[in-house]
């Protein structure tokens, strides 16, 4: 009989241990006698909350002075010490993180994930490039940004490659801008702040993969100027976008053009327009024909890329760990011949049912199934557009910046020998 | 005459790109106006840091890889209230240990970043040096499994980073990362009565 107690006495302890395995008080703290005092468990704290201000302070700073260094004092001296103190604050200091071009995925989150909050000073960073953008032109990118200004420094002899692979290539960062947009908005992953090649530099600590992608972009930078910018960078394609629509753009001659042919070579980002002046009325009429080809068919390139899109959602969707879970259990033969993963390991200690994850993972595939609609449209949509603005021809007289793609960088001011006493310009 | 007219036009051509640039600008401010209100209603007067729960963590040893410091911002931190000062520690000691002394071998500490110092009979403390830990919450899993878990793995706000992305975050098995807000920057776990005062 008191065998049977004392049993289930053991039996009841033994099964509350298993009930709450965390944090037990299997051996009670002991009564020191010696006078011990228990130390206390030091907390130290995260950075101070003013320094966040600190840096948004800076940033709205630095754009102020860059754009009133490009449009008022129109010196590239200038712009250029600008950008070595950004690159010092915002890169090695900062360590690149807040950064504008990460702020997308931030603010794409706050949008789709209710309960994600964003930090207020994530919110500035992606909103005033934009407007500063809005009002004067790419001025962020010449000065500001941490990656232009290392770009923009080591390019050492920056080559031209032409207008048609430039067009090509600048179709990368829509895609890119896409895809984060899309993983972003799932909740799967930051994949801007993943695969940023410069933030390794800036920390001098990175996998051997990501030091090998920022190599090989530092070096082709040397003979390519801001590769990164060009034809990755996703926040450019904004930029580039309400950049087209600037109040103020830097112009190259501060006041009339006298068709010197200096600045013709200087733009290392071949943002300069050539003047255009020739017409020719049948070349118009056959490239009006083509243009109205290419618009009629761009619904028929958005299907197209939603097709292609929607048919490797699956693919796009195994970057979500929850995803990747649940394909492990319902196929675990795939990865045969190793041991349990760590994943299952936590999943199976997490004693969740794997139909509540399966219910999870199709929601998931779902959401990926639009996005890749959406996604796929987009970049149809994007190559229409590009063929499309291949095709118009704009007459010019003068040689002038491309607002969507000059950065601002003031190099072709001083190869205008157009100087105006002041060198202001009317604001 | 055509000549006027060809004037007229060019003017037309002024008004119209003008027009058309006037109003994407102003489509480009209500834009931006717009997503700028529907984000404020989700931003937090404070910032927010990484933090990892010890209630879900299962000790697999990512943090110490995973992080894009090195050594890792997440280290092991010592609860000393919640302690018993075993001598024969689960978080101190390998298992198969026989003799209880502070040899090498003895130690399961990879870093041999816990300092065992004589209290009176039969305790003992246990001090973590985060200059050498690595986080791989070895004392961890051996603390939570013999003793009373009063070692957990905490990410060190002064040491972390605070990325937008979080890699540890990324590759946590068990999704024990968040985001916490920086007021409350641990989340340490303390038994049922005698709750921490510290986080």
């Amino acid at each position: 009989m008191k065998k049977g107690i004392a049993l289930t006495i053991l039996a009841l302890l033994f099964a509350w241990q298993m009930i709450s395995t965390f944090a037990i008080q299997r051996f009670p703290k002991p009564e020191f006698e010696s006078g011990y005092i228990t130390p206390e468990t030091l907390l130290p704290s995260p950075r101070a909350e003013i320094l966040e201000v600190l840096d948004v302070a800076v940033l709205l700073l630095a754009l102020s002075v860059v754009t009133w260094a490009v449009l008022k004092r129109r010196s590239r001296n200038l712009v250029f010490w600008i950008s070595v103190f950004s690159l010092a604050y915002f890169g090695f200091y900062r360590e690149g993180c807040v950064c504008s071009i990460g702020a997308i995925q931030n603010v794409t989150m706050a949008l789709f994930n209710g309960s994600y909050i964003i930090p207020w000073t994530v919110l500035v960073f992606f909103m005033a490039p934009l407007l500063f953008t809005l009002i004067f032109g790419r001025t962020f990118c010449a000065g500001v940004c941490p990656f232009g200004a290392l770009q923009d420094l080591i390019s050492w002899q920056p080559r031209t490659i032409g207008p048609r692979l430039n067009a090509v290539l600048g179709i990368i960062p829509y895609i890119y801008l896409g895809l984060a947009v899309l993983y972003a908005a799932t909740g799967t992953d930051f994949i801007i702040c993943r695969y940023d090649p410069f933030v390794g530099i800036f920390r001098l600590n990175a996998t051997f993969g990501m030091f090998l992608f920022a190599g090989v972009l530092l070096l082709s930078g040397l003979f390519l100027a801001r590769p990164y910018c060009r034809f990755l960078c996703p926040y450019g394609v904004l930029l580039n976008w309400v950049s087209r629509f600037s109040k103020y753009h830097l112009t190259i001659t501060p006041s009339v053009c006298i068709q010197c042919r200096l600045c013709e070579d200087s733009c290392p980002y071949e943002a300069i327009e050539k003047p255009v002046t020739v017409k020719n009325p049948d070349s118009r009429k056959r490239m009006v024909r083509k243009f109205m080809l290419i618009v009629l068919l761009s619904p028929f390139f958005m299907l197209l890329g939603g097709w292609t899109g929607s048919h490797i959602h699956e693919s796009l969707a195994r970057v979500n760990g929850k995803v990747r879970m649940a394909e492990e259990i319902l196929h675990p033969k795939r990865i045969a011949g190793q041991s349990e993963t760590i994943e299952m390991t936590a999943f199976k200690a997490s004693g969740k049912p794997a139909k509540e994850l399966y219910a999870e993972v199709t929601g998931i595939l779902r959401e990926f199934y639009i996005g890749g609609w959406i996604l796929g449209g987009f970049v149809g949509l994007t190559i229409g557009g590009l063929l499309a603005g291949r095709l118009i021809t704009r007459y010019r007289t003068d040689f002038e910046p491309n607002r969507g793609t000059c950065f601002s960088c003031a190099r072709c001011v001083d190869y205008c020998p157009v100087k105006t006493g002041t060198g202001s310009i009317e604001l | 005459m055509e000549e006027k007219q060809k004037g007229k036009q060019k003017e037309k051509m002024v008004d119209r790109r003008t027009f058309i640039r006037t109003g994407v600008q102003v489509s480009i401010v209500v834009g931006l106006g717009g997503l700028t209100a529907l984000v404020a209603r989700r931003t937090g007067s404070g910032e927010y840091v990484w933090q990892l729960d010890p209630a879900k963590c299962t000790q697999c040893g990512r943090c110490a890889t995973s992080c894009v410091k090195t050594p890792s911002a997440v280290k092991c931190v010592h609860v000393y209230a919640m302690c018993g000062y075993c001598d024969l520690c689960g978080g101190y000691f390998l298992p198969e240990t026989k003799t209880l002394n502070t040899g090498a071998e003895n130690q399961l500490c990879p870093t041999k970043a816990i300092k065992r110092t004589y209290i009176e009979d039969p305790f003992f403390e246990y001090t973590i040096d985060e200059e050498l830990c690595i986080g791989c919450g070895k004392c961890v899993k051996g603390c939570g499994a013999f003793g009373n878990g009063s070692l957990q793995l905490q990410v060190r706000q002064n040491l972390c980073d605070n990325c937008n992305e979080c890699s540890i975050a990324r590759n946590c098995p068990s999704g024990a990362y968040s985001r916490i807000p920086a007021g409350r920057p641990y989340l340490l776990k303390g038994f049922g009565k005698e709750k921490l005062d510290i986080t």
